[in-house]
């Protein structure tokens, strides 16, 4: 791979934004994502090559998160520089040149106010490559309902902080089946479990962002 | 019951070890409070169920009960329109619980994280302390004895709430949740118990400690690790374990033996001097902490 896409691989490994981001403190005054992403596409490489080593280092992220390397604030800053670097692709992506991997309809259900976990998982999925649509918080059964209407394709997770509002998953995911018997549906958040995924007939769970691109990179595979 | 000063501090927790209160959401719930909507407004709408809540602890056997403001910032309150009332909703809370108490019972004030993260630039540390400022005052002037953050994950969050929480000259209890990582010892935000014990005693935290998290056999270790960092007392307050979901409702399986049976050797082993419950807890099992002490 070239040293300028090695070099982006890096910068989304360690969480640097841009030239001016004091983040990670051993790379200071070096040039980041931002930076990179642009000369790389200026010195004529595809868009698709170019996501491709963001992609590779947002791998290294998550293993070293499933491994408990690394926590929460430095995921963030990770995808907070996938980010900055896929702002500069977005015009070939949306004009079809390059493909995102798939979509994701992301909301905290009806009742829960909670939207750090959702934000995070949000964050972390269109820095691997997602489109994503994040609803909110509060999000009725009925919103989710329209925007898979919008988006037959999608994949859609719910999110519940409270113990006394996942109830309201239950509801939502019984809603969507009624209508679309083979909706791929996600579920997380701080007391839901695999048990209760099971129990609701949602299709997947999992406690950690990673789990929740690795089944979404198996499906789109 | 005079304010607390220095000195009765000492002396209480010369005298571990300390019962706390468990749970007051549920207990809330089984009132009548509507899920999702904010407690916090029960102080100014439904006081005499908060009191009830109240009592129900001290009758149990709660030393030390907190307040029913633990998502009483005005940043956590305007989510749902209350920002306004945040000063009178916190100071209102504060006096049902010392009438609760009554001369039973020392009052500590909830302060819970602001649900946004500094991190990512969502609000400033300027914000985040005047918010905390805020509400330490209005529970200072409700008449609460002490304070305790808890329930954070972020350090610096927590760091600004154990200052402006000392600002006040009140005792100072700071905790937070151990729920992620290998043996669920680091918080969300990657923090270990030597990190935020370190921290909260130069922010000025008179106690410190870890609540909530993933259930009680985690809590032995932490109290291990944070003795290891720092003489301060130690304040544990564990879930009952992760909850299930039954015929529609929110199950926790642990029974209150089970809990004191897992909570007592806190105090036993791990040097705790204040102990209490989470979430999934109830009166009955402070109840089950304090008529079992240890021989």
């Amino acid at each position: 791979m070239d040293d300028i896409l090695n070099k982006l691989s890096h910068c989304i490994e360690f969480g640097k934004t841009d030239r001016a981001s004091p983040w990670p403190p051993d790379m200071k005054d070096q040039d980041g994502a931002h930076e990179l992403a642009l000369k790389a596409l200026e010195l004529g490489h595809s868009p698709d090559l170019i996501l491709e080593s963001l992609v590779a280092g947002m791998e290294v992220v998550g293993r070293k998160f499933s491994e408990n390397k690394i926590f929460v604030p430095q995921m963030l800053m990770s995808a907070k520089a996938m980010k900055a670097a896929m702002e500069h692709l977005k015009p070939a992506f949306e004009s079809g040149r390059a493909k995102r991997k798939g979509i994701f309809v992301i909301g905290t259900v009806q009742g829960d106010l909670h939207d750090i976990g959702k934000n995070i998982v949000a964050m972390y999925i269109e820095g691997n490559g997602y489109e994503v649509v994040d609803l909110g918080v509060d999000v009725k059964p009925e919103q989710f309902l329209a925007e898979i209407e919008k988006r037959p394709e999608c994949v859609v997770g719910l999110s519940a902080l409270l113990t006394t509002t996942m109830i309201n998953m239950k509801r939502t995911v019984a809603l969507i089946r009624e209508k679309h018997p083979n909706q791929v549906i996600c579920v997380g958040g701080a007391p839901v479990t695999e048990k209760f995924c099971r129990d609701i007939n949602a299709d997947f769970y999992s406690p950690d962002p990673q789990g929740a691109v690795t089944f979404l990179n198996k499906l789109a595979s | 019951m005079t304010p607390l000063s220095r000195k009765g501090w000492i002396e209480l927790c010369l005298r571990p070890p300390v019962i706390l209160d468990g749970a007051w959401g549920s207990l809330l719930q089984q009132r009548g409070l509507p899920a999702g909507t904010a407690p916090e407004a029960w102080n100014l709408t439904h006081p005499g169920e908060v009191l009830a809540a109240g009592k129900a602890y001290v009758q149990a056997g709660s030393q030390i009960i907190l307040t029913n403001t633990f998502g009483g910032t005005q940043i956590s309150l305007a989510r749902h329109g209350l920002a306004e009332q945040t000063f009178e909703i916190n100071r209102t809370g504060a006096e049902l619980s010392k009438r609760a108490a009554g001369s039973e019972a020392l009052v500590f004030g909830s302060i819970g994280p602001t649900g946004t993260m500094l991190m990512m630039g969502e609000i400033t540390s300027t914000r985040m302390s005047e918010a905390f400022l805020e509400q330490a005052n209005a529970l200072k002037e409700g008449g609460a004895d002490g304070l305790v953050i808890e329930t954070m994950s972020d350090l610096e969050e927590a760091v600004l709430a154990t200052r402006a929480a000392a600002a006040t000259g009140l005792p100072v209890v700071s905790c937070m949740v151990f729920d992620s990582g290998p043996q669920n010892h680091h918080t969300m935000m990657g923090i270990t118990p030597a990190q935020a014990a370190d921290a909260f005693e130069k922010a000025g935290a008179w106690a410190v400690g870890a609540n909530c998290g993933r259930g009680p056999d985690d809590f032995l270790p932490l109290c291990h690790a944070f003795r290891a960092a720092t003489r301060l007392p130690l304040w544990m307050k564990p879930n009952a374990g992760l909850p299930e979901i039954e015929d529609g409702k929110t199950v926790y399986r642990m029974t209150a033996g089970e809990f004191a049976e897992l909570v007592r050797p806190l105090w036993e082993q791990g040097g705790a001097a204040f102990i209490g419950g989470c979430c999934g807890t109830d009166p009955s099992f402070i109840h089950a902490l304090q008529t079992n002490p240890p021989a």
